[in-house]
């Protein structure tokens, strides 16, 4: 079934668009990610230009992060003041992620750029994960035991100034931290499409010791937001989120974020951990590859 | 003396004048071409009929050539080249050119290099190597020549810039038909079809038809909304991933 695309300008099947969304949705419901990770470089692959493959991501990721939101509310999941800080320094990013955007787009390095964060930060938590979640199966398995773990934040966090207290979270620190951690994701969102929760999860866990219980519900809420104005900005400076693709997308998505919820249940969380950076590992090799290897088009034609 | 010439010539045309020129008419099965939500390309059908003075094609002389190119809207474009620099590949050298045709597409009855010469090839931008592209100034010529070759094979692999020789077919030296695909991922505007009759070289007579392609319906709504009011498009597409993403989630829960 084909579908014109009219922001992308070229014809897509519909089909293969709404599959990709679900398959991607299947991990994310499993995994608790949004998946922006994996949408972009597929989309890219299928041929559908970069810039309109990151923004119009960008949007699958709020309709897959929603019903997670929702879902913790209900169980007190979310550390609202602490969301609020992280959202407003994922703003202030978002801003400074367009203008790098234009930047890096007027230099011609922005696709090599996208490239070379995904694979550094691809390759950084793959590698993580998997290092992680074997030693957990060992864990479980009874063949180690398992390294007691005090939950505290980084020393730089507590050297900031102007304390204050985020009582979900179990936390007496400077809201700069926070601040910080949401501005860095911001960019990420606009120059790669993603969530970030990638990059939250893990930061909030060792960076700042936030009670974990609320890491995964207050993640996904500034993900919701962050991606929700990441679009706004990128239909307003870029133009490239195309509307028709997003839909097709969030069919695919939020659907398959369902399904995947249902079967994470089944499995145990380590294995799922081990199978998400085996394929956030391949993911990254496969960018690596195309950045390494002899591309196809030596040429690129750009609009002026 | 020549007043007098003009007067007559109808009638002088009935006894074969050597060099009075045919016409052409031209036309095209498609003056404008919709883009909507199924569109994957269209099919150009290109048709016409070459005029002889006399009504009569004239016998022993040399067969006539036609060759009918598409155009579409010229834009300005930087077309970077990639080079391998610390182990990656990157963009390095760039060059911009401010007027290369967003789609060419060229069908004749025989080869172009065996109907014109090169020189009459670039005059009327005949053949995906004799295109005018209007580099910056500045630039070395053998430089130059590769970005062009570089621009052309993009282009020519993505179906935007297509050169058919054979494409047209002469019935009985009068009429003539060349059929053209233009792909889905072509940009909007207005496009030329220009046929050219050619004899022994020379142009001998040419003539111009315009086809308009837009996008329709939907889809011209949407590209417009995301052009003119940027922050309720934007606003229409958070509101469709939440709502969406909201409606999932309350029919998973009562499954």
């Amino acid at each position: 079934m084909d579908l014109y695309l009219p922001i992308a300008n070229l014809s897509v099947n519909a089909l293969v668009i709404v599959l990709l969304g679900g398959g991607v949705g299947l991990l994310s419901g499993m995994f608790g990610v949004g998946g922006g990770f994996l949408t972009t470089p597929l989309l890219i692959i299928y041929g559908i230009p970069p810039t309109v493959a990151a923004a119009s991501s960008a949007s699958q990721v709020t309709g897959a992060s929603v019903s997670g939101v929702f879902a913790h509310f209900h169980r007190g999941g979310v550390d609202v003041k602490m969301g609020g800080v992280l959202v407003a320094g994922g703003v202030l990013g978002s801003f400074a992620g367009a203008w790098i955007f234009r930047l890096l787009q007027r230099s011609g390095q922005i696709d090599t750029v996208i490239g070379v964060i995904y694979v550094l930060m691809l390759g950084f938590i793959g590698f993580t994960m998997a290092r992680e979640s074997i030693v957990a199966i060992g864990v479980s398995r009874g063949g180690l035991k398992p390294r007691p773990r005090k939950r505290r934040h980084h020393p730089l966090v507590a050297a900031l100034p102007l304390r204050t207290r985020f009582y979900a979270s179990g936390l007496y620190i400077s809201p700069l931290a926070p601040l910080l951690l949401g501005f860095g994701t911001g960019i990420l969102t606009i120059l790669l499409g993603i969530g970030g929760g990638f990059i939250l999860v893990p930061a909030m866990i060792y960076l700042l010791g936030m009670a974990t219980s609320v890491v995964v519900g207050t993640s996904l809420f500034q993900t919701l937001f962050v991606t929700a104005i990441a679009t706004m900005v990128h239909a307003t400076t870029t133009k490239a989120v195309d509307i028709v693709l997003a839909a097709l997308l969030l069919v695919g998505s939020v659907t398959g974020a369902q399904l995947g919820a249902r079967f994470a249940t089944k499995v145990k969380p380590e294995y799922l951990r081990l199978a998400l950076a085996i394929m956030v590992l391949l993911v990254g090799l496969r960018i690596l590859l195309g950045l390494v290897w002899r591309p196809e088009d030596i040429f690129s034609v750009e609009l002026t | 003396m020549r007043a007098a010439l003009a007067v007559l010539a109808p009638l002088l045309m009935a006894q074969s004048v050597p060099d009075a020129k045919p016409e052409l008419v031209p036309d095209v099965s498609q003056r404008n071409i919709e883009i909507a939500y199924s569109f994957t390309g269209a099919e150009l059908l290109l048709f016409g009929a070459i005029l002889y003075p006399g009504g009569r094609r004239p016998a022993g002389q040399a067969p006539t050539d036609i060759v009918v190119v598409v155009k579409g809207p010229t834009q300005s474009i930087l077309v970077r080249q990639k080079e391998k620099i610390a182990g990656i590949w990157v963009n390095a050298k760039s060059q911009r050119y401010s007027s290369a045709p967003s789609f060419y597409a060229l069908a004749s009855s025989r080869p172009i290099e065996r109907i014109v010469d090169e020189r009459t090839r670039a005059i009327y931008e005949l053949g995906l190597g004799s295109l005018q592209l209007s580099p910056g100034a500045g630039t070395l010529s053998d430089v130059q020549e590769r970005f062009q070759q570089g621009l052309v094979d993009l282009k020519r692999r993505s179906g935007l810039y297509v050169e058919a020789p054979h494409a047209v077919e002469i019935t009985d030296g009068v009429l003539y038909r060349a059929r053209l695909t233009i792909p889905a991922r072509v940009p909007v505007g207005r496009f030329s079809a220009e046929t050219f009759l050619i004899r022994d070289g020379r142009v001998l007579a040419a003539a111009v038809r315009d086809i308009d392609i837009r996008k329709s319906g939907f889809e011209r709504f949407v590209a417009r909304a995301a052009d003119r009011s940027a922050i309720l498009y934007g606003l229409t597409a958070v509101a469709l991933s939440i709502a969406l993403g909201y409606a999932a989630g309350m029919v998973a829960r009562r499954m």
